[in-house]
C-alpha cells in the first residue's frame, strides 16, 4: 500500500541544490505528505543512473540527508526504468514481510554531468559504439517507423504535444510548462532528426521523486487515502535492438500482457481508468499505447487525434505531462508511479482526471529495450 | 559462471527460473547499463525480469532473498561481475564516491579513508602495525589453497609491512589486489529447492545498514552499521551466540585491518580482542573460528563480486563442496559478509544454515 508521496518541482538547473540536498527535497514531500519522519522508515531504497552525474556511489553520500543513516539501504540502478524498479522493489521489500515501512526515491542532477556523453557508453564497444546517436537518434527512427507501421501523418507526433502541454500547464511540479495551443504551433518547433522535433523530445531535468510503501496492517493507521498496488512485472530485451534492422516493441507487449492476464484485465481502456506511461518522445506514446494493448495497431494516433487521451475524456494518458515534459530519469519512472497513486487519490489539483479513478496503470522504460509496469487500485 | 550455476541446479538457460539479479558497476567497466550486458547472458531476453543491484555483491543476495519472500519470484540467479583491471587508476573514482563539497575535495579515496579507520582502531585498541599483517599473511597463505584466487603468496609478517606504504599503515600487500572475476548462483524457495539440489543450503538471516558518509560523524574506530545489520541477520536466523553457533565466516576485508573489525563488529568477540584470536590461531582454517578460509578478499576477489562470493564460499562449506579450502568439521551455520564505501559505510550480513 502507497501511504506518502512526493516529488520536486523540476528544471534543467537546480544551482540552488547539490545532489544530496535535492533527493533529501524529494525525500521530506514523500515523508510529509505521510505525515512520518525518517525514524518510521523500516528501509531505504534508492536509484539514478550511476554515471550521469559524474559521481561515484552517489547512495552513499546522500545517505546523510535522506535519514538513511543506521538504517537498510539498497541502491537499485536500471537505466531509465530505475525509478519503476525502485517501486517494484519496494513493493518486494514489504510483501517480504521483513520490512513494514519503506521509502523508494529516484533522483537525477544532469548538469553536474554529461548525460549524453555518458549514455553514448550505453552500446557496444565492439559492435556499434561508432554508430551510437544517444537517445534522439533511437526515437528519429522509432518515429519514422511509427508513420510507415501505422500510416500517421507527420502532425501525429505534435497532436500528442499538444495534449501533453494542456496536462503539463496544469501540473505545478512539471519541468516544461509552455504554451503550445495548436498543432500548427508544435509543428514549428526544429528538427531534431525528421521527422522527430525538438518539441517531441524528453527534456533533460533535475529532480527527485520519493514514495513510501508500507504493509498493510500499518497502512490503515497511517495513511489517509491508501492506495493499493495490484502487480507489477519486468521485461527485458537483447541488447542488439536494430538486429536484421527490425524495431519491435516485444518488451512492451509482452510486459502488459502478462500483467493484465495476471489480474484478469480484459478490456484495458475500460477496466483501468488512467495511464501514466513513459514515453521519452510523443511518437513513442503512441506507438507504445498500441504496444501496451490499449488500442489496436495503428489506431493510437486517430484517436488521438479525437481527442480521446486528453485528461477529461475517455482514456486519460499522461495527466502529468508525461516524460516529454519531464525528465529527470532516475525519478521518472517513480513519478509515473507517484502521479498514477495521485490520480486514484483524487488528489492531482488541476490535472485532475474527470473520469472517476479506480484502477491506473504505470510503466518505465529503458536500456536497450526493457519495461516495467504496475497496476494500482484506488480501493483494496 | 551463469552456465556452470544453472548447470548444478540442473536448469536450463531462460527455463525454470523467473527473476534475474546482477549485480555490477558502470565505473568499473567504463559502460552506462552494465546490466544490459550482465542480464543478456543470464538470459533476460523476454524471459526472467532483471534488476541491477549497485552495492556489494552481498546485496544482490539479499535482494534475490526478498524477491523470493515476497512470493513475486520462486527461482532466482544472482551474478556478479567486476573488471577491476580494466580501470588505470581506482583512486580517481573511489574520490569522487566522496560526497563534492568536503571530503572529495581532500583527495581522500578508500585506502585514505581506510588508513584514517585503521589508525583509530590501532589507537583505541592498542594494535601494532604487526596485527594488520598478521591477517594479511593468513588470507594470502589460505588463498594459495584455492583454485579461483590468484593472490596466494607465502609473504611472512615482515614482507608484507616492507611492502609499498599506499597510506599508513595500509601497505601494497594489506589492500585487496586488482582482480578481474564474476560469480553466479542460483537462489529458489523453499517448495522448488527440493526438486533443484539434493544438497540445499538455507539462508536463515538477512540484514543490511548504511552509515554516516562523513567520517567525522562516525566513531571511525567502531563499526555501528556492521552491528546493526549483523543485529538483523542474527534475529532473523534466531542465533544468540554467533561466536559459538556459527561455524565458518567469510567477511569482506578490503584491508587487512577491517578482517579484525569486522570480525569485533559481528559480534564474535570483545572489542581490540580479534588481534590476539588471530595471533593464537584461533582464526586459521582449522582454527576455533574459522574465518576466510577461502582466502577472501585479500586472496584476490574484485569489489562488487566479493559479497556474493563470499557467500558462495560459505555455502560451500556447508554443503561439503569447499574441497580444499574447507574447514575442520562439518559447520552447521555459516556467515558471509560484505561492505561497500569508504571505510565500510555499508555492510551486508547473510547467515546460512546446512541443508536438512
Amino acid at each position: 500500500v502507497i501511504v506518502g508521496i512526493g516529488q520536486t518541482y523540476h528544471r534543467s538547473k537546480r544551482p540552488d541544490v547539490n545532489v544530496a540536498e535535492l533527493s533529501a527535497e524529494g525525500a521530506r514531500a514523500a515523508l510529509t505528505d505521510a505525515a512520518l519522519s525518517p525514524k518510521d522508515i523500516d528501509a531505504f531504497i534508492v536509484g539514478n543512473m550511476e554515471l550521469f552525474e559524474g559521481r561515484y556511489m552517489q547512495d552513499l553520500w546522500q545517505n546523510d540527508f535522506i535519514g538513511a543513516a543506521g538504517k537498510p539501504l539498497l541502491r537499485v540502478t536500471t537505466g531509465g526504468t530505475t525509478g519503476g524498479t525502485l517501486a517494484c522493489a519496494a513493493f518486494e521489500y514489504v510483501a517480504s514481510g521483513l520490512y513494514d515501512v519503506v521509502m523508494a526515491l529516484g533522483f537525477e542532477k544532469q548538469s553536474e554531468g554529461d548525460s549524453r556523453a555518458a549514455l553514448k557508453t550505453v552500446a557496444d564497444p565492439l559492435i556499434n559504439r561508432w554508430q551510437t546517436t544517444g537517445a534522439i537518434g533511437y526515437f528519429s527512427r522509432q518515429a519514422r517507423w511509427y508513420m510507415k507501421e501505422a500510416g500517421a501523418p507527420e502532425t501525429a507526433g505534435s497532436m500528442v504535444r499538444v495534449r501533453l502541454a494542456r496536462h503539463a500547464s496544469r501540473n505545478p511540479h512539471a519541468h516544461l510548462r509552455l504554451e503550445i495551443d495548436s498543432v500548427d504551433e508544435a509543428m514549428k518547433s526544429p528538427y531534431l532528426i525528421p521527422p522527430l522535433r525538438q518539441s517531441d523530445m524528453c527534456p533533460a531535468s533535475e529532480g527527485a521523486c520519493a514514495i513510501i510503501v508500507a504493509a498493510e496492517e500499518k497502512a490503515s493507521k497511517m495513511a489517509k487515502r491508501p492506495v493499493w498496488v495490484d502487480d507489477w512485472i519486468s521485461v527485458h530485451k537483447e541488447a542488439v535492438y536494430v538486429r536484421g534492422g527490425r524495431h519491435s516493441t516485444a518488451d512492451l507487449e509482452m510486459a502488459a500482457a502478462k500483467l493484465f492476464e495476471r489480474n484478469n484485465i480484459q478490456k484495458p481502456m475500460e477496466d483501468i481508468s488512467v495511464a501514466e506511461i513513459y514515453g521519452p518522445a510523443t511518437w513513442a506514446e503512441l506507438e507504445w499505447l498500441e504496444a501496451y494493448g490499449f488500442c489496436e495497431k495503428g489506431a493510437a494516433w486517430q484517436l488521438e487525434e479525437k481527442g480521446y487521451f486528453h485528461l477529461d475524456s475517455h482514456f486519460p494518458v499522461n495527466p502529468s505531462g508525461g516524460v516529454v515534459c519531464t525528465n529527470p530519469i532516475g525519478a521518472t519512472g517513480l513519478i509515473r508511479v507517484a502521479e498514477a497513486a495521485i490520480q486514484l487519490r483524487g488528489d492531482a489539483g488541476d490535472h485532475q482526471i474527470a473520469r472517476k479513478p479506480t484502477k491506473s496503470f504505470s510503466s518505465a522504460w529503458g536500456g536497450s529495450g526493457w519495461t516495467v509496469a504496475h497496476l494500482l487500485s484506488a480501493q483494496k | 559462471v551463469v552456465e556452470e550455476a544453472l548447470k548444478k541446479a540442473g536448469l536450463t538457460f531462460r527455463e525454470g527460473y523467473d527473476d534475474i539479479v546482477t549485480c555490477s558497476s558502470d565505473h568499473w567497466e567504463g559502460l552506462t547499463l552494465t546490466d544490459i550486458r550482465h542480464g543478456e547472458v543470464a538470459g533476460a531476453h523476454l524471459g526472467p525480469g532483471e534488476e541491477k543491484v549497485c552495492h556489494d555483491g552481498a546485496n544482490a543476495v539479499l535482494f534475490g532473498c526478498v524477491k523470493i519472500l515476497s512470493g513475486h519470484a520462486r527461482v532466482v540467479v544472482v551474478t556478479s561481475a567486476c573488471k577491476e583491471n580494466e580501470v588505470l587508476n581506482p583512486s580517481v573514482i573511489e574520490n569522487f564516491g566522496f560526497d563534492a563539497p568536503y571530503q572529495q575535495l581532500l583527495g581522500l579515496d578508500f585506502t585514505q579513508a581506510g588508513a584514517l579507520q585503521a589508525t583509530c582502531y590501532m589507537d583505541r585498541c592498542g594494535l601494532a602495525r604487526e596485527d594488520f599483517a598478521r591477517a594479511a599473511v593468513k588470507s594470502r597463505r589460505a588463498a594459495r589453497d584455492n583454485p579461483f584466487l590468484q593472490g596466494g603468496g607465502e609473504a611472512g609478517v615482515e614482507e608484507v609491512m616492507a611492502s609499498q606504504m599506499l597510506a599508513y599503515p595500509i601497505t601494497a600487500m594489506e589492500r585487496k589486489p586488482a582482480c578481474d572475476g564474476a560469480c553466479a548462483m542460483v537462489l529458489a524457495c523453499e517448495e522448488r529447492a527440493g526438486a533443484l539440489t539434493d544438497r540445499p543450503v538455507w539462508i536463515v538471516g538477512i540484514g543490511n545498514c548504511c552509515d554516516f558518509h562523513n567520517l567525522g560523524d562516525r566513531d571511525l574506530a567502531e563499526s555501528r552499521s556492521l552491528e546493526n545489520a549483523a543485529r538483523q541477520a542474527y534475529q532473523m536466523a534466531g542465533i544468540r551466540n554467533p561466536a559459538a553457533e556459527i561455524g565458518v565466516f567469510e567477511i569482506g576485508a578490503h584491508y587487512s585491518y577491517q578482517s579484525l573489525m569486522w570480525i569485533e563488529g559481528l559480534g564474535l568477540c570483545g572489542k581490540g580482542e580479534a588481534a590476539g584470536l588471530l595471533r593464537d590461531g584461533h582464526l586459521e582454517r582449522n582454527g576455533r573460528m574459522p574465518v576466510d578460509p577461502s582466502g577472501g578478499l585479500l586472496g584476490g576477489v574484485p569489489r562488487y563480486v566479493a559479497g556474493s562470493n563470499s557467500v558462495i564460499e560459505a555455502a560451500n562449506q556447508l554443503c561439503g563442496e569447499a574441497g580444499e579450502v574447507a574447514v575442520e568439521g562439518r559447520p552447521r551455520y555459516a556467515l558471509a559478509h560484505g561492505t561497500s564505501g569508504p571505510a565500510g559505510q555499508h555492510h551486508c550480513v547473510i547467515v546460512m544454515k546446512e541443508g536438512e
